[in-house]
């Protein structure tokens, strides 16, 4: 029989760790909860007890204050481990950290870190639950998740929507996220991007692959922006940022060849005038502004489903005292 | 030194028959009061000799030394090793071989040949003295900048023709270091998928390609280290057709993993060259079993703790090898059927020492040959168990996997090295 | 090697099988109980004005819905046939004001869904199906103060089987049922389970309290 705890994996690493029911689970659960934004009591009581340690090496305040939100809106208990300049180069290694963090009796661990694969090692050295904010240019689960979301509140649907990923998606981990995360509610992805931003391997991946922008945006519903970096420049992935603005940024003249209820979002950063032009960021169409508030929800809705209930070890022990419970 | 009478081994897998040493050497008579080892079931092969190992000493002791790294080697049924050159300080003067050369013959596991780099302090950009570190004690003949390529074609070049002057190879480690910048693992359908910067085959193939037209064009004879990928291979095959004389070696990891095994981000598997795809682990069985690929160097790469126990991309590359090459091969050649015992022999003792000009290892078992040799229980099985190698590091991928074959007893010059596969 | 425990096994209520359970309560039974706690509702509170019937999900809301739909028809006939203003019905989940949440793996969650007009001054009526521990209830409460301020809390259920283990009590009972704690209540509802009906059987395992 599965049940929520059985639909999840114990960490949340890759938005290809979720299957369809998992996802779902997530996004109604986080619909739930984003109710409680409208609140005067802006708190739940269910973490109570709970510590969640926001292990970040690379700077973001955005996503490390999203988590910090979200966790302290369930009552949690929230420390702010921030192992930027504490990190290898210092001499404290990944695995000394994961120790302390279980000195600390961390419960879940949100850790965003510059390295692929990083969550993944931090997983086998504690025992709670990791939350994977961002690794390397590997997966970002959460962004993809509140991404999901967003479509879903705004288009009411995800199942066979239209979905153009847009920029450097070699590099990107938000787009390996999004494209998993997609596929698996039934959606229509296509990356687009200059051939030299896609991975070598990109058609093994469950979506369509074009070079033309122009061809593929009257056929989408959501354009996703991803940033680019300038200094891809120097790596010798676009002349310059001007050609690539011309060839693959979303500007006005673009965005008027969307269908009518086409959306515009973006992970954010933005770089302004590269990959998206100031009124487009700015339009009704833009979604920019809501995925930052979806974020908190959807990042409450994951920490419930992994923190909410017993442990496996809590519930062998409790199972001695009593054959279960019902609504009563 | 005590005489020994080894009983009923399989010679290269053949019919059981007895093996007579005195005095370093075999001969052709049982001696008298002599110690006696029943060998009833156990293969006899020539002793093994690994064409590149790294000994880690001097300078990162650590990691490994060249007592505790030829013990290893000598567990694993070797009798000769090469020891890579990328120590620290580096072996580009005859000083630091003549060192390392030292160093093995008091620790008394097995030969130890120490390889000279190519390049002053591996910079590749200007020679070793390559005649001097081949006049030494330590009578080079190998010289490689492994860990590093030979990029510089005019370098290369130059080298290539220079060694010619005392029977000396260059080694090349294939990969050209622009289009590897910052890889982590091979270049493919998995390292898009787990976001890690890729390393193409065509950086090693295109090296490869180049320096075999070179050594054709000087007339000199080239080496290849850890050859990795199925273009490699073709590569090789196509220059060897055309009578030039290039030789090739595999690891023994890389006839068996594939770089599936890198989803789990340990970095126990990160390797240089990275671990490919299992098109390009068949090509290599293939290439292996048919002598394109001459031999199986295990690039034994010793690692401490801190340098493994990591993010990916922060670990270093390497992984051991010496204790397990045996069994490696065995579970991927012999059991497979691509290669006997007499196969093994050949791509894991003559071979190598052929192309390391050490005439007194890969010598048929005949009297008259010094007793360099390993016997070898074909039917055992045994899990691999970092925490009990001789190795001073702990960094090899098969931890907890059980693998086919066990080096019962190892012989150095008549002398046992191991016994009933202990040190002796 | 990860060190991690093994996935989540999945927990299970306690249930008995309902075919080895006697009837209670029929359809009819079930629709007169609730036509009965209408009108108790109406007369205690002088009428509907200031009600707010809140179901605990899952078969409260129904129950609510139900309920609800009564007291309108009660105020209506009460005020000579003029339909009164909407009744303000909605349902409040418990799951994250549980006390025993630690104790089985994690639970999906229901909907929240408190009227427009909110609660604040009014006379919040609470509907579950059954009454038992009153955990769930005491849930209820913390989940209300979370979202207002009622001028009171009212609690109508349709079953009271006993064993109560904090200091609550129903203001409406449908039947009183009393128990024993090898013993299970099953009850359907129409909109849930294809027909109304309350049973009583045994419980497929042993409880030593009444979780």
């Amino acid at each position: 029989m599965t049940t929520p705890a059985t639909t999840l994996p114990q960490h949340l690493l890759s938005a290809g760790d979720l299957s369809r029911e998992g996802a779902l689970l997530i996004l109604d659960t986080a619909e739930e909860l984003a109710r409680v934004a409208d609140r005067p009591i802006k708190k739940l009581p269910t973490l109570r007890g709970r510590t969640v340690v926001n292990l970040f090496f690379e700077d973001s305040t955005r996503t490390r204050t999203s988590f910090e939100v979200a966790a302290k809106r369930l009552s949690a208990d929230v420390i702010n481990f921030s192992a930027k300049g504490s990190s290898v180069s210092k001499g404290e290694s990944l695995k000394d950290t994961a120790l302390t963090l279980e000195a600390m009796g961390a419960d879940a661990v949100v850790c965003r870190h510059g390295a692929s694969g990083a969550p993944h090692r931090l997983a086998n050295w504690i025992r709670g639950s990791v939350v994977n904010a961002g690794d390397g240019t590997h997966e970002h689960p959460t962004q993809a998740l509140l991404d999901a979301y967003t479509m879903r509140n705004r288009l009411g649907r995800i199942e066979q929507l239209r979905v153009a990923i847009v920029g450097d998606v070699l590099h990107s981990r938000v787009a390996r996220s999004n494209v998993l995360l997609l596929s698996t509610l039934g959606a229509e992805v296509t990356v687009v991007a200059p051939p030299t931003l896609l991975p070598v391997g990109v058609e093994h991946w469950p979506c369509a692959v074009s070079y033309d922008l122009d061809g593929v945006l009257p056929k989408s519903d959501v354009v996703m922006m991803l940033r680019v970096q300038r200094e891809r420049m120097y790596g010798g992935f676009f002349p310059t940022t001007r050609e690539y603005s011309r060839r693959y940024g979303l500007d006005a003249r673009r965005m008027a060849t969307l269908p009518d209820d086409a959306i515009v979002m973006h992970p954010g950063p933005m770089n302004r005038g590269v990959e998206i032009a100031a009124e487009v960021a700015d339009s009704v169409r833009s979604t920019i502004v809501e995925q930052v508030a979806n974020g908190v929800s959807v990042r409450m809705a994951v920490l419930y489903l992994l923190l909410g209930g017993a442990y496996p070890d809590e519930i062998a022990r409790s199972a001695h005292d009593f054959a279960g419970a019902s609504v009563a | 030194m005590p005489d020994w009478i080894i009983r009923g081994a399989r010679l290269l897998g053949a019919n059981p028959t007895d093996l007579f040493i005195v005095g370093g050497e075999l001969v052709d008579s049982a001696p008298i009061g002599a110690q006696v080892l029943d060998a009833d079931g156990l293969i006899a092969l020539p002793g093994l000799v690994d064409l590149h190992t790294h000994l880690r000493e001097p300078g990162r002791e650590d990691a490994e030394t060249v007592e505790t790294g030829t013990l290893a080697a000598a567990l694993g049924g070797f009798t000769a090793v090469h020891a890579m050159a990328n120590t620290e300080p580096v072996a580009d003067v005859a000083g630091v071989v003549e060192q390392v050369w030292r160093l093995g013959v008091e620790a008394g596991h097995c030969d130890v040949h120490p390889v000279g780099a190519v390049t002053v302090g591996l910079r590749g950009e200007q020679l070793a003295e390559l005649g001097a570190m081949a006049d030494s004690a330590a009578r080079v003949r190998v010289f490689s900048d492994d860990g590093h390529c030979v990029h510089d074609p005019l370098l290369m070049r130059r080298a290539l023709e220079y060694v010619k002057a005392f029977d000396g190879v260059v080694a090349q480690h294939a990969q050209d270091p622009r289009l590897t910048e910052g890889a982590q693992m091979n270049e493919g359908a998995q390292s898009a998928r787990l976001g890690l910067a890729g390393w193409p085959a065509v950086a090693e193939e295109a090296v490869i390609a180049r320096d075999c037209l070179l050594a054709a064009h000087v007339g000199s004879r080239v080496h290849f280290c850890h050859v990795s990928t199925a273009g490699s291979v073709e590569i090789v095959r196509w220059a060897k057709r055309k009578g030039w004389n290039v030789t090739a070696e595999v690891t023994p990891h890389h006839l068996l993993l594939s770089d599936d095994v890198v989803a789990s981000y340990d970095p126990v598997f990160k390797v240089n060259p990275p671990l490919r795809s299992s098109e390009d682990v068949e090509a290599l069985r293939d290439a292996l079993a048919d002598g394109t690929i001459d031999a199986v160097a295990t690039d034994h790469a010793p690692h401490a703790l801190e340098d493994k126990e990591t993010e990916w991309a922060a670990a270093a590359f390497g992984m051991t090898g010496l204790e397990t090459a045996l069994s490696v091969v065995a579970a991927a050649m012999v059991e497979t059927g691509r290669l006997d015992w007499s196969g093994v022999a050949d791509r894991m003792s003559v071979r190598p020492a052929r192309i390391g000009r050490l005439t007194a290892q890969g010598q048929p078992l005949l009297p008259g040959a010094p007793a360099n040799l390993v016997l070898v229980d074909p039917s055992a099985r045994v899990v691999v168990d970092p925490s009990t190698s001789a190795s001073r590091s702990r960094n090899t991928p098969y931890a907890g996997r059980e693998l086919p074959a066990r080096v019962v007893a190892t012989f150095l010059r008549g002398r046992p090295t191991v016994l009933d596969g202990k040190p002796a | 090697m990860s060190v991690h425990p093994p996935a989540r096994p999945p927990q299970r209520p306690v249930t008995g099988d309902p075919a080895a359970a006697r009837t209670v309560l029929d359809a009819a039974d079930v629709g007169r109980a609730l036509t009965r706690i209408a009108h108790e509702i109406v007369e205690r509170n002088h009428g509907a004005g200031d009600v707010v019937i809140l179901g605990i999900p899952t078969r409260g809301v129904s129950l609510a819905q139900r309920i609800g739909a009564r007291v309108s028809a009660i105020e209506a006939d009460g005020a000579g046939g003029d339909a009164s203003p909407g009744l303000p019905i909605g349902s409040v989940d418990v799951t994250m004001y549980r006390d025993d949440l630690r104790l089985r793996g994690v639970r999906a969650l229901e909907s929240t869904d408190i009227p427009a007009d909110g609660i604040d001054g009014k006379v919040v009526v609470l509907v579950d199906d059954v009454l038992f521990s009153g955990r769930t209830v005491r849930a209820a409460l913390d989940a209300l103060s979370d979202l207002g301020r009622p001028r009171a809390v009212q609690l109508a259920v349709l079953v009271d089987r006993g064993h109560r283990e904090l200091p609550i009590r129903a203001d409406y009972v449908g039947k009183n049922i009393p128990t024993s704690l090898t013993e299970t209540v099953h009850v359907l509802l129409d909109e849930t389970d294809g027909r109304d009906a309350v049973l009583l059987g045994p419980a497929d395992l042993e409880r030593r309290d009444a979780r």
